[in-house]
């Protein structure tokens, strides 16, 4: 099938079987090998990208349900938000291997959005607000993914510290 | 994965013309992808409806009407559900991952597959997904399964929170059939239990489209939603609890109680309501609503200890719900 993904601000023609899940096509099809695949089920939020301004699973999504969308994947992150987070997990720590850190980067990026949206969480205390960049909110929030090196505490200070930035 | 056909229709009216034997509606597919890459489900064509305008959610007759693809993140943050159905907004933050709710859809989570380990292996027997072929959770690995609705050929739970809240808030599905006619169903009515069939989950025909959830007006205020597992989040629940109650002059006039984790289906035991509606509260009476929940509970060795665990979370939702 002929799809067009628009990817980190470039359209990008491709033909694919409909079986290759948006992170296949990232990864196999247009050599962007930034975004991981961890568990392929869902699971750890390795191949977390940016959707038409939401982050998903693209292990869960096939590439031709996308057809038309823009995908903002770890490699055009820099340029989309100029940095301050990827500085953030420099100055806190906040990989040990990197393999989960694009997704938790793409992550991280759209959940800092929904916050602004006033989205509230599961540990927010009022539904309605107002929600506190706290350590547990962070945690909450970012619980879609997993890091095997257990770099958590740093994760959470380099996102509360991007947070607070902005 | 097992190749197949996709399509997207643009009109409600082509996606159900589209859909026959073999075929399968794909929303959110955080389900449905998972269970084809395992080839628990090998559909021959897929049909996305997310592009058929079902993602709205509207003021419907002092209730709400929530369109079959509204996201899971777009329901739990919506101001009026927020407002007036907070149960269901807390239900649903406490299933999955932000980036699972930012997919997953509300007629996809009330139609998902259950997570018994079993079905999802196709190297084990499993009624449910051949019938016949026996259930290798009974004697199996139990942890995961039901205790209440259970059968001899089915143990397997349904995972959903969001169902449990609108079981509480009694919920209506908007059903459209092949030949575009809508009806309307409770959801008390909607699932199946396993009996001899466990492959039949709810009573949808084949070829049906889920349009929307209908939640009438509120009939409590109080409403709690809490939910037990095995990390503090991103997991299935192994107990949940949404209750929706109203209390008049020290007494409860309103109970509705739903629970998840424990059964076959989001599961609301009358009883149990019936014995709350006018009554003071007390602890005896919480006690007392556990013991009639749990009066035909059949648990196993593995799932033994739902059962004191459903009866202290009903007493903590309860007591809450009162205060
Ligand atoms: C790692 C992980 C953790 C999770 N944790 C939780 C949790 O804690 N709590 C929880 O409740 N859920 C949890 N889930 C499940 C998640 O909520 C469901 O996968 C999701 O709600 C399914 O919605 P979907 O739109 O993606 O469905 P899909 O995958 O698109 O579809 C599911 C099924 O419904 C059918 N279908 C979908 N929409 C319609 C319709 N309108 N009419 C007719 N048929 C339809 C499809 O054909 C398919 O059979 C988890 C999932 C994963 C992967
Ligand atoms: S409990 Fe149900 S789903 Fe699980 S193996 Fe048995 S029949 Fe299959
Ligand atoms: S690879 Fe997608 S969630 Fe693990
Ligand atoms: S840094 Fe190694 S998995 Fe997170």
């Amino acid at each position: 099938m002929k799809i067009e993904l628009t990817v980190n601000g470039t359209a990008r023609a491709l033909d694919l079987d409909p079986r290759v899940t948006l992170l296949d096509a990232l990864r196999e099809h247009l050599k962007l090998t930034g975004s991981k695949k961890g568990c392929d089920h869902g699971q750890c939020g390795a191949c977390t990208v940016i959707a038409g301004g939401r982050r998903i699973n693209a292990c869960l999504s096939l590439a031709v349900m996308h057809d038309g969308d823009e995908i903002t994947t770890v490699e055009g992150l820099a340029e989309a938000t100029g940095g301050t987070l990827q500085q953030a997990f420099v100055r806190n720590d906040g990989m040990q291997c990197g393999y989960c850190t694009p997704g938790q980067l793409c992550s991280a990026t759209a959940m800092l959005d929904e916050l602004r949206e006033g989205w509230p969480s599961h540990v927010s205390d009022d539904l309605n607000g107002p929600y506190e960049l706290t350590h547990e909110e962070v945690s909450e929030r970012m619980s879609g993914n997993l890091c095997r090196c257990s770099c958590y505490p740093g994760i959470n200070a380099a996102i509360t510290e991007a947070g607070a930035a902005k | 994965m097992r190749p197949f056909e996709y399509q997207r229709p643009t009109t409600t009216d082509s996606a159900l013309a589209a859909i026959a034997p073999g075929a399968a509606f794909i929303a959110g597919g955080t389900n449905l992808i998972d269970l084809m890459k395992l080839e628990v489900m090998a559909p021959d064509t897929v049909i996305d409806i997310s592009r058929l305008g079902m993602d709205g959610i509207e003021e419907d007759d002092g209730g709400v009407r929530i369109g079959a693809t509204v996201t899971n993140s777009d329901l739990a943050a919506d101001r009026r559900v927020r407002r007036d159905y907070p149960v269901l907004s807390r239900a649903l933050l406490a299933g999955a991952s932000g980036q699972l709710r930012n997919k997953a859809t509300t007629g996809g989570n009330l139609l998902q597959k259950t997570r018994c380990p079993y079905f999802y292996d196709t190297d084990t027997p499993c009624n449910k997904r051949e019938p016949g072929t026996g259930c290798a959770a009974i004697g199996g690995e139990q942890r995961n399964h039901a205790i209440l609705g259970t059968s001899e050929h089915c143990v397997a739970l349904h995972p959903s929170d969001m169902a449990v809240a609108m079981r509480a808030l009694d919920a209506v599905v908007e059903i459209r059939g092949a030949g575009g006619e809508t009806r309307e169903i409770d959801l008390e009515k909607f699932y199946l239990l396993p009996e001899d069939r466990p492959q039949d989950e709810t009573v949808l025909e084949p070829g049906e489209l889920i349009a929307a959830a209908r939640l009438p007006a509120p009939k409590g205020t109080r409403q709690v939603y809490r939910k037990v597992r095995d990390r503090a989040s991103y997991a299935f629940a192994l107990v949940s609890i949404g209750a929706v109650l109203e209390m008049e002059a020290g007494r409860i006039s309103h109970a509705a109680v739903a629970f998840g984790g424990i059964g076959v289906k989001p599961w609301r035991d009358g009883a149990v309501d019936d014995l709350l509606t006018g009554e003071e509260p007390s602890e005896g009476l919480f006690e007392q609503a556990g013991e009639v929940l749990m009066r035909d509970a059949r648990p196993s060795d593995g799932t033994e200890f739902k059962v004191g665990l459903t009866q202290r979370l009903l007493k903590a939702v309860l007591t809450e719900a009162t205060q």
